[in-house]
């Protein structure tokens, strides 16, 4: 296979050799290196810069509405010069823009920022590096997946400037309000540019998954096992089969929406009387689209999730300087979650009216699935015992996955219980439980992705205090955010309310409003740290050393800069798992994959030392194999 | 001038941030002082994690036990009865969970952080721990799903045939009631092509059980009985949400959705025990409709069944309030219709008291 796969990148290679500190500037100009690169590094950054911007995006739009459910009596004519029309006369925010900044910090955190940044980002620069490949399958095919979401992104972001205000229906777009104009401003163009970009995100994450799952099936090196692969790589494999399974669903459902919208088409619509006329519309079912919306929108939210604790999982075992806890019970539960998130998405909608008999089948389900997010949990906390814990800030924030995880996920017992969600269902209880479990645990497995896996995109260390700093006051902002909201939810307090005086019994806790408020500027405001160390590091950074966290997998094992092909001689082939942290009897307390068995006898377990035998003759197997399926390409 | 002055100051402000961290990294650079894999400080996040710890536990408690009566909405159903018990169950094994993984987590990270004295344990797997804790939680989910079942099972069970039956009709951005009227006591069809600025329930005055139905603005509600609530919706979704009957259901336009339950105090018994003479049960929409979805709001009042058949029998008919729309009922219905909406007496009453 070496010789096969050297001859496949020569011209790569040649460049390569020991040029590592300016190969960058070899084999392209600036537009084919850092703007239509097919390098899935440099897609990878693209996509990390583009999510970051949505991030701040979607943050900044979180904290405009925060203002307003925290400070309802607040005059709000300074975002004048920003909002415009947006604020009333009397200086308040509009209700329908309100509405409107919900449905696009929803749509813009989940898809935009926790898909394509989280996913796209790391998927793409982890993979090829992690399992010993010079690049993704179709480079091509990769760089097509960034320009779609480019494309998106443009039009998502045009749709904020519309007159009549973006999409705002709720990032779930229930139809009919979404699909009548005559019912909501932003259901006019803001929605149909809302479903075109979403048509193009979804173009562009089957052409990243597509792209993932066949360069972890078909290109990993030598002795790279599955059983081998880190759990980044089992996380974002799962990920991607879930999101070839689930996102031509929602494409299905835009489609027939659009259809619903502009044709007269009724798959949604019937029975409905609006702005003083009754609608030809007829036979349709709003709650069909809730179905096959769901039928996407529950597994993604393990799409966010997955990637988030496969990094977490690889940071953990790496500063904890201990194997991950349970490395295949870590792989059967995602396993075992992304197959029951495929059939748990009813639970979104006990109370639409839907049979109740399905309700129950739904509530079963759903509480399985916390069997084994609860294993990854124990799992977690297992790894950390008798570890020999450093804190990074990558360290920092898998730790805080963990906790939101962990409080985020049990809140979910309750909504999974369809006698209980009764209640709950659509208050602020639903609001704190996603928030913790999905949005700010994913976000966390981002930074901490984003400060472990800086070194080795940029070549420079971040700073590290400063990333201490950005933790802590980001740890608590998040709980002091989103635990109030249980209680608010538990009083009843509905969500997508631009304000509760209407209502007497949602009169109260103004003062836990204006705190959750002002902890939401406040970890805005921290979120700055991290970008000034971020663009600060990439050009002023302290120089990264090759393997900067002692760390075993494969992507610490190229130069500081990996040029286009990665590893500028032979692939490195493997030999062991990722996980061999502190083993009794080795010099160091780690073992990179790369080091034979053969060389560590002080250190082998019985069964190893067997393995040492079959060293050689399989890893020359192993290249047979290896170099038939490079053949087939 | 103000802003301009605002926007110095911040940029002030970040300028000399800036240098602060500026200083401090050349002063490091200067006293040569090497970057190692585990910063000196290492031991601070360990400690910060337990003063996160106990704080935050104690604030949770602190608040959950002081602020009980602000959270917690009182119960005015039989079937809410039945779900904040499973709700504070759930919550009881929950909080014990979480405290308990809580405080072994953080301990963790201060019990091990960084020593380099010491070596981590090599201890990649073990069976028995992890069937245990795969086991334990599927037993006590069981538990949890099964109770659920029963209660989400008799909820939304068919309701007894002598329900009261109310008809709740969500618009943008308003709630409607439709009663049956007290003489046929069943509501009248309809149907969304009628539907005009005053027939405003699309009311198909060809069926003669529509004749007496009545609309209402407030929603009231008998005590200790069962209410039936068919719920529809003319425009978009919408969301009938009664906090506290524990009720919620959409509303969808072209699918009738319903809700059954049992209110078990009435306003005033609500009032006396609240000690609130203000205190109303309120309807709340959960579903966003659009722009006022936040004001979409109905009057609930729940009296003794006496005062509720008073209050009903007092109520016009729609058709008496309409009359116009007498033109929109088949001839040979006319009169009935008339007598029915309580618009002309009713002939054989008048004989019934010859009779007497």
């Amino acid at each position: 296979m070496a010789t096969t796969d050297i001859h496949l990148h020569q011209d790569v290679h040649h460049h390569d050799d020991g040029h590592d500190h300016d190969h960058e500037h070899h084999g392209g100009n600036f537009w084919t290196t850092y703007i239509f690169s097919e390098d899935h590094k440099i897609i990878g950054k693209q996509f990390l810069i583009t999510g970051i911007f949505w991030a701040l995006l979607g943050g900044t739009l979180s904290v405009i509405f925060r203002l307003q459910l925290g400070f309802p009596d607040m005059n709000l004519d300074w975002l004048k010069p920003v909002l415009g029309g947006w604020i009333t006369p009397e200086g308040k925010l509009d209700p329908e823009f309100y509405l409107a900044l919900v449905t696009m910090h929803g749509t813009i955190m989940v898809f935009f920022v926790l898909t394509a940044g989280l996913s796209g980002t790391f998927s793409n620069f982890l993979i090829p590096l992690q399992i010993g490949a010079r690049d993704m399958a179709s480079g091509f095919m990769n760089m097509l997946s960034y320009w779609f979401f480019f494309a998106s992104s443009v039009i998502m972001f045009v749709s904020l400037f519309l007159e009549t205000g973006p999409a705002g229906g709720g990032w779930t777009v229930y139809p009919p309000l979404s699909a009548l104009p005559q019912a909501i401003k932003g259901s006019g163009l803001g929605m149909t540019l809302w479903l075109v970009a979403m048509a193009l995100f979804i173009v562009s994450s089957l052409l990243g998954s597509i792209n993932y799952i066949s360069t972890v099936i078909n290109m990993r090196t030598r002795g790279m096992s599955f059983t081998r692969l880190p759990l980044t790589i089992w996380a974002f494999f799962f990920t991607a089969i879930i999101g070839i399974l689930s996102f031509p669903v929602l494409f299905a459902a835009a489609l027939l929406l659009i259809f619903d919208r502009s044709f007269g088409t009724s798959f949604y619509l019937s029975d409905i009387y609006i702005g003083g006329e009754a609608l030809a519309h007829d036979g349709g079912s709003p709650v069909l689209f809730q179905h096959l919306f769901w039928f996407l929108g529950h597994p993604e939210v393990y799409i966010v999730l997955l990637p988030a604790l496969g990094l977490s999982s690889e940071i953990i075992a790496t500063n904890s300087r201990k194997p991950i806890f349970g490395y295949k019970a870590m792989i059967g539960s995602m396993l075992f979650i992304a197959i029951l998130s495929f059939i748990v998405w009813a639970h979104h909608m006990f109370v639409t009216g839907m049979n109740p008999f399905l309700g129950s089948i739904f509530m079963l389900l759903t509480l399985i699935i916390a069997v084994p997010s609860a294993v990854k949990i124990f799992n977690y906390v297992t790894t950390l015992w008798k570890g020999n814990i450093i804190f990074t800030p990558g360290m920092l924030f898998s730790i805080g996955l963990v906790s939101f995880f962990l409080t985020g996920g049990i809140t979910g017992i309750f909504l999974g219980n369809s006698a209980i969600d009764i209640q709950l269902h659509d208050t602020y209880f639903v609001v704190a439980h996603f928030h913790l479990v999905m949005g700010s645990a994913s976000f966390f497995g981002m930074l901490a992705g984003i400060y472990h896996w800086f070194p080795k995109m940029f070549g420079r260390m971040m700073n590290e205090r400063l990333g201490h700093i950005h933790f802590w006051i980001t740890f608590v902002g998040v709980y002091m955010v989103f635990f109030p909201m249980h209680y608010i939810g538990i009083a009843g307090f509905p969500r997508r309310y631009y304000s509760w005086t209407n209502f007497e019994t949602f009169s109260g806790f103004t003062d836990l409003n204006m705190l959750v408020s002002v902890a939401a500027v406040l970890t805005l405001a921290a979120q700055f740290i991290f970008l000034f160390n971020f663009f600060y590091s990439i050009w002023r950074g302290r120089l990264a050393p090759a393997n900067p966290w002692n760390s075993n997998t494969l992507e610490w094992t190229t130069p500081r800069n990996p040029g286009h092909g990665n590893w500028p001689g032979e692939i490195p082939a493997v030999y062991r798992w990722p996980y061999d942290y502190s083993k009794p009897g080795a010099k160091d307390d780690f073992i990179p994959q790369t080091i034979p068995y053969s060389e560590t006898p002080e250190s082998n377990l019985p069964h190893e030392t067997e393995l040492i035998k079959l060293e050689s003759t399989s890893g020359d197997d192993i290249i047979i194999q290896g170099g038939k399926l490079e053949g087939n390409h | 001038m103000m802003s301009l002055i605002i926007v110095l100051g911040v940029v002030l402000v970040l300028g000399i941030l800036f240098l602060i961290f500026r200083i401090s990294t050349l002063v490091g650079i200067a006293k040569g002082k090497k970057e190692e894999l585990v910063s000196p400080n290492n031991g601070i996040h360990a400690v910060l994690f337990v003063v996160f710890l106990v704080g935050s536990l104690a604030l949770f408690f602190w608040y959950s036990i002081t602020r009980f009566h602000l959270y917690t909405l009182p119960i005015a159903s039989v079937h809410g009865k039945e779900t904040d018990r499973l709700f504070w169950i759930t919550m009881a094994i929950t909080v014990i969970a979480f405290v308990i993984i809580s405080i072994i987590m953080f301990v963790f990270l201060y019990q091990y952080r960084y020593n380099p004295a010491r070596r981590a344990k090599f201890f990649p797997d073990n069976h028995y721990l992890e069937l245990t804790w795969t086991i334990i939680p599927a037993i006590v989910l069981a538990l949890l799903i099964f109770t659920g079942l029963r209660t989400w099972n008799d909820i939304t069970g068919p309701a007894s045939k002598d329900a009261e039956v109310v008809e709740l009709i969500a618009q943008q951005f308003a709630w409607t009631a439709r009663y049956p009227g007290v003489k046929d006591k069943s509501l009248g069809k309809v149907n969304y092509k009628l539907i005009d600025a005053v027939n405003e329930f699309g009311l198909d005055l060809s069926d003669k059980n529509s004749f007496d139905d009545f609309k209402s603005l407030e929603l009231h509600l008998p005590v200790g009985q069962e209410v039936l609530l068919k719920i529809r919706a003319k425009d978009v979704i919408h969301s009938v949400f009664l906090p506290h009957f524990r009720v919620k259901m959409d509303a969808v336009p072209g699918m009738p959705t319903q809700f059954k339950f049992k209110a078990t105090k009435t306003t005033e018994q609500m009032r006396d025990e609240l000690g609130n003479p203000n205190f109303n049960y309120e309807l709340a929409c959960t579903e966003i409709c659009g722009r006022g979805h936040f004001s979409m709001k109905m009057s609930v009042i729940v009296e003794e069944q006496e005062a509720y058949e008073r209050w009903k029998a007092s109520q016009e008919a729609w058709l008496k309030q309409n009359p116009d729309y007498l033109n929109k009922v088949p001839a040979e219905l006319k009169e009935a219709a008339m007598i029915k909406a309580g618009m002309q007496a009713d002939p054989g009453a008048g004989v019934a008291a010859v009779k007497e």
